[in-house]
């Protein structure tokens, strides 16, 4: 036994010093450099002229077109697509049909098709060269290059969030919770309510905070199908890059500094309400 | 209430779980259903609770027929496998599930849910654990709070799937005991799932032994045991 016994205890779970260093470091490196450094910047360059100049740039009339319509944007089709999502993430997970394979494969589309393509679909799809365009338009609805089309493009490009945040957790707590509440009685619309939504809030949560950033933040499909007309159908995204192009810098990163604030806000609202209801966390995780 | 099972089979997708199952259940027995693993009694005690449909055959309730009755119309008190406690609801709450989501004008007021909650938890012996989560119990606690549960509604009839299955042999035979005494005291025609044969011979009225879809012997511990009706029950008694 003597000739194991070690001169150092090392504890079993850890990795020696230089490797922890060297990892920690690198991690934080990369923090720094890629997450904090773009941040900072924004708020530096937004903040050049001082506060006044980010009142003033806030305060053009093109910027507040564009901040109203991104919200706009984001109240409408967050939860649409929380409610598809969780329609699709409950018949994916809890029940057999034909056809589930395919739904799936649906659903992930927007993940691989090009935004740009997307809004240039629509376009084509929509515009006042196809029958269904000129029809609208005769008609006077407008899809494209007004609100309906933004809306539409933003769906198509957060459609996966919710539903692919939701599905995983929903098929790994199976059906037997549900099946008790039938036993016990409940009604289809309750069980749904009492037990399966409350199982899954927070994978809920997740996937609707992260299909709003990206319904705040898409640039590509938006900037096709809206035309980017200042005033009217710009969003945020599209206006930062116009406000760019024409050397506004400080408007230009006031507004991408909102957008900031706005992602930074989501997050911050997520960690309360972890922090708020940690215990019930804990209680609906398995371990 | 006594159960008639009349030709029961089921087809899965893959393959046939039952073939044509005949059984009588009288009102008032504790009944085990026995056998190895795979040969059908999760199936046919899923039927029983309508969670699961026969490809054929009927299923009586009291001489009606009860074939085509929802789930929740079954009023079938049911004790799953793993329990499926809701994680996210305290005991209390797991008890009082089943009363509050009964029809308003069938539903308890809440200081009456809340007496009977009480009563219930003192029935299986954990009074103070009310507003605790599942996860916060152990496994022999869990089942009995899964028991309690069923027992809320007010079924007419108990399930159990394996109710001991996952618990160690002390915890086990405590349970069996409290299982044999509120079965008594309630007076519910209770069907319960095993595979271990000493745990159905001991606590079990009547005990159906089953074997790949199909049953093999129906009756009381002794008579299984002095005169098995076909070489498997003998080989599976045996064991
Ligand atoms: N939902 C299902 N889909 C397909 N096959 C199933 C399903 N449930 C059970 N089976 C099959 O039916 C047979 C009986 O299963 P089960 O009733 O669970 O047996 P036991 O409870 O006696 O172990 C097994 O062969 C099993 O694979
Ligand atoms: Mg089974």
């Amino acid at each position: 036994m003597s000739d194991i016994a070690p001169t150092r205890p090392v504890p079993v779970t850890t990795e020696p010093p230089l490797v922890r260093a060297l990892l920690i470091g690198l991690a934080v490196a990369f923090v720094a450099l890629f997450l904090f450094a773009p941040l900072v910047t924004v708020f530096a360059e937004a903040l050049a002229e001082g506060g006044r100049g980010v009142i003033a740039a806030l305060s053009l009339p093109d910027a507040r077109a564009a901040i109203a319509m991104t919200l706009t944007i984001a109240a409408i089709a967050v939860p649409l697509n929380a409610v598809f999502g969780i329609a699709a993430a409950w018949a994916i997970a809890k029940f057999d049909f034909r056809g589930k394979a395919v739904l799936i494969t649906l659903i992930d589309l927007p993940f691989s098709v090009s935004p740009v393509v997307a809004g240039l679909t629509l376009v084509l799809l929509f515009g006042a060269n196809s029958a269904l365009g000129a029809w609208l338009m005769a008609n006077d609805i407008r899809i494209v290059f007004a609100l309906p089309g933004i809306v539409l493009a933003t769906l198509f490009v957060t459609f996966p969030f919710v539903a692919r945040e939701l599905i995983p957790v929903m098929i790994e707590q199976g059906r037997a919770e549900e099946e008790a509440a039938l036993t016990l009685g409940a009604p289809g619309w309750r069980i749904f309510l009492t037990v399966t939504l409350p199982n899954t809030r927070w994978a809920l949560l997740y996937g609707v905070l992260l299909s709003n950033a990206r319904a705040m933040g898409e640039f590509g499909a938006v900037a096709v199908v809206s035309g980017k007309i200042r005033g009217e159908t710009a969003t945020m995204p599209t206006m930062v890059e116009m406000f760019y192009n024409e050397y506004l810098s400080v408007a230009a990163f006031s507004l991408a500094a909102v957008l900031a604030l706005l992602a930074l806000l989501t997050l911050l609202l997520k960690s309360l309400l972890e922090w708020r209801h940690a215990d019930l966390l804990a209680a609906t995780r398995r371990h | 209430m006594n159960i008639e099972i009349e030709d029961i089979a089921k087809d899965f997708g893959t393959g046939r779980a039952l073939y044509a199952v005949s059984l009588s259940i009288p009102s008032g027995a504790l009944i085990a259903l026995l056998g190895p693993s795979g040969s059908g009694k999760t199936t046919l005690l899923r039927i029983l609770a309508g969670l699961e449909y026969p490809t054929s055959g009927r299923v009586r309730f009291d001489g009606a027929d009860a074939t085509g009755l929802s789930v929740q119309d079954r009023r079938a008190g049911f004790v799953f496998q793993s329990y499926a406690l809701f994680r996210h609801m305290t005991v209390f709450e797991n008890v009082a599930y089943g009363l509050r989501a009964r029809p308003r004008r069938t539903r308890p007021p809440e200081a009456e849910i809340a007496r009977r909650v009480t009563r219930l938890l003192e029935l299986i012996q954990l009074p103070d654990i009310g507003p605790r989560y599942p996860n916060q119990l152990s496994g022999g606690q869990r089942q009995r709070v899964a028991l309690a549960r069923a027992l809320a509604i007010e079924p007419r009839m108990l399930l159990l799937d394996e109710p001991f299955g996952a618990l160690d042999a002390r915890v086990r035979k405590d349970l069996c005991q409290g299982l044999r005494e509120i079965h008594d005291r309630t007076g519910l025609t209770t069907v319960f799932v095993t595979h271990d044969q000493d745990e159905a011979m001991a606590l079990a009225d009547l005990v159906v032994v089953m074997s790949m879809g199909r049953i093999e012997q129906v009756g009381r511990p002794a008579e299984i045991r002095a005169r098995p009706a076909t070489d498997f029950v003998r080989a599976f008694t045996a064991a």
